[in-house]
């Protein structure tokens, strides 16, 4: 059987490894710091957005990425 | 292939979306084209908005003016006041709201139909806007400090010894300096260029699933695709928001570091 298609993706599901280990590490501390001071939650939960979103532009960079790079002889 | 082409010529394959899909012709055949007739009507329809919000001013505010309120004292209280200190941030709220508003509303056309393009994913807009917010937080860093006093607060930590300064002082330069409008400018502009290239992926590629494919499987596979378009649709109202937080959330931070003092 032919598989067609751009290696680019599986480089896109190797990268989505690294900011989902980081996004799971900072909502799993995201949850313990809430569990142990519920009053804190506004606060915490501003600096788990930043966080959040920071660990999540690799991914979305490298996705947008997968789409623009294109091989040359396709 | 472009959207267009798919849109309205004969199927020729299978649709593969890529960057060609965000070049738009301009509209009638001049050099206007469809992001810019977008951002001057976000700013029309921002003034407009505000304007009908804050014109009553009661004292009691009605519905309309009571959700403006909201989003302003999200952007006061939980942006301005939180990050740059309640002694001096009254004067950047203006320009934190405005550029919050500006990228929630540009963010928000990817998803708005018939609109439908997010104005953002051209890199032009965010780097314009980055540029703007990295002339402000220097700018009120060097009216504070001056600037060979600005520009020794961002280079130069406290507490640090001699010999490592040569080292730290360039690394300090790069990043405090050089790379912040270009780091704010790629989050934003990846992430809705990608956002909205999935959801041209899986709505295309549900349509060619459907309509142009013959086996039975395939039909399952393209009920699939438009039901996880309609899903990341729903992620996108999510990260729409969340990048147009993030983008004034970082601007004031800098702000707040640029104007902080020594300590």
């Amino acid at each position: 059987m032919e598989t067609i298609g751009t290696l680019n993706m599986v480089g896109l599901g190797l990268a989505a490894i690294g900011p989902g280990i980081g996004v799971g590490l900072i909502f799993a501390a995201f949850v313990t710091g809430v569990a142990r001071q519920p009053e804190a939650e506004g606060k915490l939960r501003q600096i788990a957005i930043l966080g959040f979103v920071l660990a999540e532009q690799f991914f979305i960079i490298g996705l947008a990425l997968a789409f623009v790079l294109k091989a040359s002889n396709t | 292939m472009t959207l267009a082409s798919i849109a309205f010529g004969a199927v020729t394959g299978p649709p593969s979306p890529g960057p060609s899909d965000f070049d738009l012709p301009g509209i009638a055949g001049s050099a206007v084209t469809k992001p810019m007739v977008l951002v001057a009507l976000s700013v029309v329809l921002i003034v407009a908005l505000f304007y009908s919000m804050a014109r009553p001013a009661a004292v009691v505010p009605g519905r309309l003016q009571f959700a403006g309120e909201l989003v302003y004292g999200f952007v006061r209280n939980g942006i301005a006041r939180e990050n740059i200190g309640s002694h001096d941030f009254q004067k950047f709220v203006p320009f934190l709201f405005s550029l919050f508003l500006f990228v929630l509303v540009n963010n928000f056309y990817g998803l708005i139909p018939v609109i439908q393009f997010p104005t953002m994913s051209h890199i032009g807009y965010p780097l314009s806007i980055a540029v703007l917010a990295w002339l402000v937080y220097n700018g009120a860093g060097i009216a504070k400090k001056g600037f060979f006093g600005y520009l020794k607060h961002e280079t130069v930590p406290p507490g640090m010894d001699k010999w490592i300064l040569p080292l730290l002082v360039p690394l300090e330069f790069l990043s405090n300096i050089i790379l912040r409008p270009i780091t704010l400018t790629l989050r934003l502009f990846a992430t809705m260029f990608a956002g909205h290239l999935l959801v041209i992926l899986f709505s295309l590629g549900g349509e060619y699933l459907l309509l142009h494919s013959d086996p039975v499987l395939n039909k399952v596979a393209g009920g699939f695709s438009v039901v996880l378009a309609i899903a990341i649709s729903f992620l996108e109202i999510l990260v729409m928001f969340l990048q147009a937080y993030v983008f004034t959330l970082l601007t004031s931070m800098y702000i707040s570091e640029a104007i902080a003092d020594e300590h």
